[in-house]
């Protein structure tokens, strides 16, 4: 097995696959119809990206692996994405905000990956640019739309950015099989996307009237499986349905 | 899994047509586009279908009725998925348009004009109700991930914008 193509896969993949069940916890809960509705199709887009992902690592796997074992049978630690992605909703200003470090960075990832000299990961990547365009300009338009916006929303949409700040450099951290697949064409080197990144956040929260925040501390460990303490709650809620009913399909 | 040009056998096509996108039942999978290649190889109908967007979830209904449909032509199939070349919203042809504006749903425009009308506030869709383009974006995602949701400021009616996909 080509074990490092198969966990570079399930660490793309694993930030769809988490930030999507946050997003979809929106399901019927959002703050207004439209972007209840708006959430939900995000979240549907990264859950189509992550099974493309995911039928192509049950292949390479091989044996009983399918697409759903990989995303419901999992141990925590097997888990590869982003502290980020796996933070909860707290308020409105929190998922946005999640949602919009995670998506200027996604793009990023993906505008290189389409180049991969593996076919399949770049007929992924060119697919999911497209949608993630979409993404990107949603929660962009809302960090704006809070920051500035009321008193109020402004102040939550600070806060917002400020707690999460501290997880977005684990973003460009590379892990030995990233950094292998780079060497070969295969994968990206995200390291080399950190610039552009902050400076692309940078600019438009200053357009928010936000603070960018200042410090340099910041969390890391989900690439390797350690996560932050509402990941366990987050699998229970995802995983219950595979666990109660062993094998049970649609 | 690249396929890059669409090759459909021409006694297969009435059969596709009348197949229907499940979301839009007015609209033909042909029209849509999402067939990329059909072709009879020793008597099974091998058919290549493009997802419209990742998590489309009426793939797998569209998989099942195209070979339905070929099963009632007596034509055994096997449907694939190809994700080579991505779908655009340009594959949907003129009649889709037409079927697409007189179920309610106003079709994409050209990839500028879609900017425009969904970052800009120019006002370009029209009503598919009263053809006033005189509207108004109420949010980028509607009620499918293909669509966007707009207002007519003028007859009032709220309607789909189907989203420029290139």
């Amino acid at each position: 097995m080509k074990t490092n193509l198969y966990n570079y896969i399930l660490e793309l993949a694993d930030n769809c696959l988490i930030g999507g069940q946050r997003l979809g916890e929106l399901c019927g809960h959002g703050p207004s119809l439209e972007t209840d509705i708006a959430c939900t199709n995000i979240s549907l887009d990264l859950f189509g990206q992550t099974r493309s992902y995911f039928q192509y690592a049950a292949d390479i796997k091989g044996g009983d692996a399918t697409e759903d074992s990989i995303a419901f049978l999992r141990y925590e630690r097997e888990y590869k994405n982003v502290l980020l992605v796996e933070q909860p909703n707290r308020d409105f200003a929190y998922t946005i905000a999640r949602q919009y470090l995670f998506d200027v960075f996604h793009l990023l990832l993906l505008e290189k990956l389409q180049f991969s000299q593996d076919m399949t990961l770049s007929a992924i990547a060119k697919k999911s640019i497209k949608e993630v365009s979409y993404h990107v300009r949603f929660s962009g338009d809302w960090v704006k739309r809070l920051g500035d916006g009321t008193e109020e929303s402004h102040e939550k949409m600070q806060a917002a950015i400020d707690g999460l700040w501290t997880y977005t450099n684990e973003l460009f951290e590379v892990t030995e099989e990233a950094k292998a697949l780079a060497e070969q064409g295969i994968g990206v080197d995200v390291s080399k996307l950190k610039e552009t990144y902050y400076q692309n956040v940078t600019s438009l929260l200053q357009e928010a009237t936000l603070t960018v925040p200042e410090s340099k501390y910041f969390q890391k460990g989900g690439k390797a499986g350690i996560h932050t303490e509402h990941m366990g709650y987050l699998l229970a809620d995802m995983q219950y349905m595979q666990r109660a009913y062993p094998n049970m399909n649609w | 899994m690249i396929a890059t040009n669409q090759h459909i056998d021409e006694v297969l096509i009435p059969i596709l047509e009348k197949v229907s996108d499940p979301e839009i039942p007015v609209l033909s999978i042909m029209d849509m586009g999402v067939v990329r290649s059909a072709r009879l190889i020793n008597g099974i109908v091998e058919v290549s279908i493009t997802p419209t967007y990742s998590g489309c979830p009426a793939m797998d209904v569209i998989g099942d009725d195209i070979s339905k449909a070929l099963k009632e032509h007596n034509y055994e199939s096997k449907v694939k998925l190809v994700l080579v070349p991505a779908w655009t919203t340009d594959w949907i042809t003129e009649r889709g348009r037409n079927a697409l504006r007189e179920y309610g749903i106003a079709p994409p425009l050209n990839p500028d004009a879609d900017k425009d009308a969904l970052l800009g506030d120019k006002r370009i869709v029209k009503c598919t109700n009263c053809n006033s383009t005189n509207t108004k974006l109420v949010s980028q995602f509607g009620s499918t991930a293909c669509k966007a949701l707009f207002k007519c400021e003028d007859c009032l009616e709220p309607f789909d914008y189907f989203k420029c996909l290139k």
